[in-house]
């Protein structure tokens, strides 16, 4: 263990930092899955895998010599069309059956992606190299890779357009009508089927987005998706369906969480601290939960 | 029980103590078979007749696995040195001091997990549907994180388990391992099969359909639940210990806590076979591990692509399993009472 953290503040200073930009990608892979959640009540294991191929959309970039930042624009392209053919061919025959039915399946689909991208990139740990340089904050003792502002900037920005899609356009009003009342939507001439397939496709170009920016600013490797999925699963049921300034705040709140366990515990036990927060926060959900039904006795 | 269950009974029973002479090349992989027996079964306790679809019996089993390696060292040597050493063996464990270490170690690897179970029973059963799911699944991916942090235990390195001494018969390994994990599958057997004809059984039905229908007719839903829980966890951590001692390494996420293997194979193989039946997860134990093996020997490398594509085509178009399909194909045989007219609607409603 290690309480250098309290001794330098700067240190905590850092900490914090980098644990908000790195929540605030957290919470835009949070939000697709919140989006998923919400209309198909779907709960998808391969989320983290989607993410990391994201990432390695941009890599491959990277290596054929084009900047990783253009693969914020191409990842989501490419993902969102692999999202609606992932629906096509699995998700549309698991969406009306029980929960867990979708859980193992996504469960099948997350460890062939994984496989798939063991045998297409190799088993290295590997990032893009952005080149955007660093910045010196407080006396030089803050170290703040532009990378990252770069990508909390992004993802703050697709996040707000994809808000405001949402609100304004006529398949976004009709994603929200769908996740409202599928039924309903139905009989008033929606075509759920199609709503569905977009909304995975446009789950999937999220996690395209936060895997490319992922792949810039920390490292990529093909069996780290399911702490990924965990992390947004975690920030979802901390917020609640539809609660986007939640998502947002918990999504920091994750990350500033996992800075912290990475400096005091060490980095060895980083993953763990995730699943094992994630075993917290249902128990105490279920505490609090079982209390609200007492009452109702 | 009648005449044809006791002939079956007896021809399973003397094809399996006679199977280990019969194929004697095959004795590793019968062995793994029984442990897949085992858990699946138990896993069908909760999962299929309880309805609480846990990912996280993999922790019990993971748990049974270094509980039993360390205990066995542990009786005889200083702990920390073993694991230190690694594969160089600085101690060798006689014939007399390793049965009796794997027995103590089978009875800690037992017991420890379900009285975890037990203890974290009350709080994790509380959750309901996809939100039990998902905490198990973390819970077992937790453990193996852990487990890879603890100096005492190996850490990255793993754990080498003690070496089968020198008894002096080649095969004396492979028979002993395959007769304690044939044991433990007759055990495991019997007890879920005398659960399942008891009312027992029937509240876990009873949760499973309506857990609040359940709880207003006065059953302590709660405690049925934490017990069933502590079954499954009994019967793994005894899985665990055997399964450590066959493979002779544990690593912490490989072998021990592989919520991404064994962890799902459980489920899928209770799924295959058909969830909530005695003999489905028994049937869809056997058939995954001939499709697994066959898989592993021919596709090497391509396993885990297979792995992916049979979860979703089992998921997605047995979801009922085998018994589940024959169980409406032949309805009369699991003793249902059917109207040829009514089926035959059904047939043209069809």
């Amino acid at each position: 263990m290690d309480f250098m953290v309290f001794q330098y503040p700067m240190i905590t200073v850092q900490a914090c930092l980098d644990g908000i930009l790195l929540g605030i990608l957290f919470a835009l892979i949070a939000y697709g899955m919140a989006l998923q959640w919400g209309v198909m009540n779907i709960i998808n294991i391969a989320q983290g895998d989607l993410v990391i191929l994201g990432g390695y959309i941009a890599y491959f970039m990277y290596l054929y010599g084009i900047h990783p930042a253009w693969g914020v624009i191409v990842a989501p392209v490419i993902m969102y069309f692999l999202g609606v053919l992932i629906y096509k061919l699995v998700i549309n025959k698991v969406v009306d059956r029980d929960l867990f039915i979708s859980i193992l399946a996504t469960f099948g689909i997350s460890i062939l992606f994984m496989q798939l991208m063991n045998f297409a990139f190799g088993a290295d740990v590997v990032l893009a190299n952005s080149d955007y340089g660093t910045t010196m904050l407080f006396n030089n003792n803050v170290v703040l890779p532009n990378s990252k502002l770069f990508s909390a900037f992004i993802s703050i920005l697709f996040a707000i357009c994809l808000v405001i899609y949402m609100k304004k356009s006529k398949l976004g009003r009709a994603i929200r009508a769908t996740a409202q009342n599928a039924r309903a939507a139905k009989i008033l001439g929606v075509d759920t089927e199609k709503v569905y397939a977009a909304t995975f496709g446009i789950n999937a170009a999220l996690c395209g987005v936060a895997g490319a920016l992922i792949s810039i600013t920390f490292t990529i490797h093909p069996y780290m998706g399911l702490p990924y999925t965990i992390r947004s699963f975690m920030i979802v049921i901390v917020a609640g369906l539809g609660n986007l300034p939640g998502v947002a705040m918990s999504g920091m709140g994750l990350g500033v969480f996992e800075e912290f366990a990475d400096y005091i515990l060490g980095t060895e036990f980083r993953i763990g601290s995730v699943f094992l927060l994630l075993v917290l926060i249902l128990v105490y959900r279920r505490f609090k939960l079982s209390r609200k039904r007492e009452y109702l006795k | 029980m009648n005449k044809n269950n006791l002939i079956l009974y007896s021809c399973i029973l003397i094809f399996g103590l006679a199977a280990p002479f019969l194929f004697p090349a095959f004795k590793v992989q019968l062995s793994i078979l029984c442990v897949l027996i085992v858990l699946a079964s138990t896993w069908n306790i909760q999962g299929g007749e309880m309805g609480y679809n846990s990912f996280g019996n993999i922790l019990f089993y993971g748990l049974g696995m270094y509980l039993c390696a360390s205990v066995q060292v542990g009786m005889f040597f200083p702990l920390a040195e073993w694991t230190e050493s690694g594969g160089e063996k600085t101690f060798v464990h006689t014939p007399t001091q390793f049965f009796q270490g794997m027995a103590v170690g089978l009875v800690v690897a037992a017991i420890v997990p379900t009285i975890i179970a037990g203890l974290i029973g009350y709080s994790i059963l509380g959750l309901r549907g996809h939100y039990f799911a998902i905490c198990t699944l973390g819970l077992g991916v937790a453990a193996g994180e852990i487990s890879g942090g603890i100096e005492i235990i190996g850490a990255g390195q793993g754990f080498t388990t003690p070496p089968f001494p020198d008894v002096g018969s080649l095969e004396a390994r492979g028979e002993f391992f395959y007769f304690l994990s044939f044991f433990t599958l007759i055990l495991t057997f019997i007890a879920v099969r005398s659960i399942y004809s008891t009312r027992f059984k029937l509240i876990l039905n009873a949760i499973r359909d309506n857990e609040d229908k359940a709880e207003a007719m006065g059953i302590e839903t709660m405690k049925y639940k934490i017990i069933g829980w502590m079954i499954s966890a009994f019967f793994c951590g005894l899985a665990g210990g055997i399964m450590g001692g066959l493979v002779g390494y544990i690593d912490s996420t490989d072998v021990a806590f592989d919520g991404r293997e064994m962890g799902v194979f459980m489920v899928l193989m209770a799924i295959l076979g058909g969830k909530g039946t005695l003999w489905g997860p028994i049937i869809g134990a056997t058939i995954f591990h001939i499709f697994k093996e066959g898989f592993w020997t021919f596709f090497l490398g391509w396993q885990y692509v297979a792995l992916g594509v049979l979860i979703v085509v089992i998921v997605i178009y047995f979801p009922e399993g085998i018994m589940g399909w024959l169980r409406e194909k032949y309805p009369e045989r699991f003793g249902e009472v059917v109207d040829e007219k009514d089926r035959k609607a059904q047939v043209e409603l069809k």
